[in-house]
């Protein structure tokens, strides 16, 4: 016992010692402690007099960034040949930017974005403190992506007020991207936590090990950034153009590559499953029909935030007797009825759908003729069955109900966010709504509008369970299981040829009635000897 | 039956004999059992049980095989299975109507010639038919992450080699349904199966049977 315990305190000791040993002082990771730099001293009567600050040493920060769409909100898919972006996209949630930009631009990385005059060419509208604060900045819905720093009252005339921030110690304590900077407009797009998504929500600030094994609270620990490498602030990963297949191994340190630092495979290579010799490699070989997510994330909205399933924009603006909007909520305190937004159905711990998957997503635009006979795809996941660069992946299958114009049979963006008199939130008036949001998309609008049925999806692949809660063989290799229906594979335990069967169980059965008479003939020929 | 000829003890299965049929019975049935399951015939062990029993079962297999092949040669016991075609018609005929009214067996059993000629028949079938089924597809099944590799990717698909081993499968089910019942037919019901585990049978004490118990 004795030896035990002077050999545990020398270890306790050189640990000490050690610099890197536990009880070493912690060292701060970054050379600059911003707190000490006489440029963010303050005070900061804007988001832009905090962005010169930051130019004065980061000089090219704001180039580099308005060469993103995290700036321009707009993107030419070379793959599909659309143009893209949020700025125009049309989805099932809230809809649509346009008109609504002062509402909605508070998830915009810049200041001002009121109206489509924006300066998208002024360095100093470049927000750096949305992505680099460390987690009370905020840009109040309603003031174009600017911070407040004046007490300020909105809805103006409402007597409700915003309080203002101190930009200058939220500007002396930045740093690298955290999971809140990114989660700040990621978890919370379609206007709440988890509504879009489904795989990203508050719960994984903190999440637990169950919940997602990289960003593991008391384990891995990964920031967003830690697979969404940047280069020269373009940030990796997009859901525009996904990569849907890598089959290729890990990539090495500095290796020279154009391959998605987000993907799977790019640190865990696309046969990552050890197993036992005999097995000959079974669950690697899965890899060349199944993305890692399709059985690595069983369920999504798993951390205790639900995510929207659907979305009725055609029940909004009923208000009650007194002529007020009003909300309704479940049993769990989930909003499923709210006059400005309409009717919703919230999912939690959801089962994916799957599908066939290569990566490239179209939209239908604003511009594009719907068919409102049937749901509209606002979006369509391309992929041909059993194609060497499509693979099964998980989706969230989101169902809406929205405008669109009748005669012209396009979709329609309404104006409801920003208070004035033809925002549905405040007037509850969809013509004026719709013929507002119109004028701002620039497409003409008949005057007839209906409402039709729309389906989104969103690709699953947050969330990643440990591998023990992987979704398990039976749930495939099944009649009626999760693959159900899905075409260019053949699953074993779902797919059997019925002719061979047929033939096979009437030989089986023709045997066993064979022998069965045989036996009993002797039997009988045997008793009546005997007699 | 009537046992008007004297019988006498022979030792036909020698310890290894045994041990190769038993364990590769256990197999078979394991993996019919497990095989069905992972075809989806029923649900008992669940499916990712069935796949390890079932391969765990196959390797298995494999090796016992190994070793008997070996055995077979060493022993010369392989001659046992040359197919011939004297009293083939004589044990149809006898299966179809002697063994209903107490006819004599018209084979009598040496440890020379322990099968009779229908058995070697039989397992020439096992052997020469229903293996290569069962195995080709059933290693090119296992070896599915290695297709790419073999440059067997534009020539197979899963759902071939799937569907020729599961017309294996049944093949293999029959011949067990028909093995098992005509295990029955000795000269009392047990009198196989007891042979097939203590090495002994009984039978008539003919001319020249032969050694009752080899070196």
């Amino acid at each position: 016992m004795h030896k035990i315990a002077r050999r545990m305190a020398i270890v306790l000791a050189l640990c000490a010692a050690s610099p890197t040993g536990l009880a070493a002082p912690a060292t701060p990771a970054s050379t600059a402690d911003h707190s000490k730099f006489g440029e963010l001293a303050g005070p900061f009567d804007s988001g832009e007099a905090v962005t010169k600050a930051c130019l004065k040493c980061h000089t090219e920060a704001s180039h580099q960034i308005m060469q993103t769409r995290h700036w321009t909100w707009d993107y030419a898919n070379p793959a599909t040949g659309q143009r893209v972006g949020k700025k125009t996209m049309v989805n099932a949630f809230c809809i649509g930017d346009q008109s609504n930009e002062p509402f909605c631009q508070s998830c915009h990385i810049g200041y001002g974005w009121k109206d489509k005059h924006f300066d998208f060419s002024d360095a100093s509208r470049v927000d750096c403190l949305a992505c680099h604060h460390s987690g009370d900045y905020t840009k109040p819905f309603g003031f174009a992506g600017n911070p407040v720093t004046v007490r300020s009252e909105y809805p103006p005339g409402s007597g409700k007020f915003v309080e203002p921030i101190d930009l200058a110690r939220i500007a002396q304590a930045v740093g690298p991207t955290r999971r809140d900077n990114c989660g700040a407009c990621h978890y919370n797009g379609g206007g709440g936590d988890g509504v879009k998504h489904g795989d990203l929500d508050s719960s994984l600030n903190t999440a637990t090990h169950e919940l997602d094994v990289h960003m593991d609270k008391d384990g891995l620990n990964f920031s967003c950034s830690t697979c969404h490498v940047s280069d020269q602030h373009a940030v990796a990963g997009s859901r525009i153009t996904m990569t849907a297949a890598d089959p290729h191994p890990a990539l090495l340190r500095g290796e020279k590559t154009d391959r998605n630092p987000a993907a799977c495979q790019a640190c865990h290579g696309d046969k990552p499953h050890k197993e036992r010799l005999i097995d000959a490699e079974r669950l690697n070989a899965h890899t060349d029909t199944l993305a890692c997510q399709t059985c690595h994330i069983p369920a999504f909205a798993r951390g205790g935030v639900s995510t929207k399933m659907a979305w009725d924009w055609s029940q909004a603006g009923q208000l009650t007797a007194k002529g007020k909007p009003f909300q309704k909520k479940d049993g769990h305190g989930h909003v499923i009825y709210d006059s400005k937004k309409g009717a919703f159905v919230h999912g939690q711990n959801v089962t994916p759908a799957y599908q066939w998957f290569d990566g490239r997503v179209t939209y239908t635009l604003q511009d594009d003729t719907i068919d409102p006979t049937a749901r509209v795809p606002i979006n369509v996941f391309h992929g041909e069955p059993g194609a060497p660069n499509a693979r099964i992946w998980p989706v969230k299958v989101f169902h809406g109900r929205q405008p669109y114009d009748v005669e012209r049979k396009t979709l329609l963006v309404p104006n409801v966010a920003v208070p004035g008199d033809t925002a549905f939130w405040y007037n509850f008036d969809w013509p004026k709504a719709l013929a507002a949001g119109a004028e701002a998309t620039g497409a003409p609008f008949s005057g007839k509008y209906d409402f039709v049925d729309t389906q989104m999806l969103w690709p699953i692949t947050h969330m990643v369970a440990p591998k023990e809660k992987a979704v398990a063989c039976h749930e495939c290799h099944a009649d009626d299981g999760r693959l159900a229906g899905i075409e260019g594979v053949y699953i074993p335990g779902r797919d059997r040829s019925p002719w061979l069967d047929r033939l096979g169980w009437l030989a089986a059965l023709a045997a066993l009635l064979g022998v069965a008479l045989h036996a009993i003939a002797r039997i009988l020929t045997h008793l009546r000897k005997e007699d | 039956m009537s046992h008007t000829t004297p019988m006498k003890r022979i030792y036909v299965f020698k310890r290894y004999e045994r041990f190769w049929h038993w364990s590769q019975a256990v197999l078979v049935i394991l993996m019919l059992v497990t095989g069905f399951e992972i075809h989806g015939s029923y649900h008992n062990l669940g499916f990712e049980r069935a796949v390890r029993l079932h391969t765990l079962s196959a390797w298995t297999l494999l090796a016992l095989w190994a070793f008997t092949i070996f055995w077979q040669f060493t022993t010369g016991e392989w001659r046992q299975y040359i197919p011939t075609a004297s009293k083939l018609v004589a044990m149809a005929r006898y299966y179809m109507f002697g063994i209903f009214t107490g006819a004599p067996h018209p084979y009598h059993k040496t440890v020379l010639k322990k099968h009779n000629p229908l058995q070697r028949l039989a397992y020439l079938v096992l052997l020469a038919l229903v293996s290569p089924v069962i195995w080709g597809s059933g290693l090119l099944y296992l070896f599915y992450a290695y297709w790419g590799r073999l440059g067997l990717d534009g020539w197979l698909s899963l759902e071939q080699v799937a569907t020729v081993h599961t017309a294996g499968a049944f093949m293999m089910l029959v011949f067990v349904i028909a093995h098992v019942y005509l295990t029955t037919t000795g000269h009392t019901v047990f009198a196989h199966i007891k042979a097939m585990i203590t090495g002994w049978d009984t039978v008539e004490d003919d001319a020249g049977a032969g050694a009752t118990k080899p070196r």
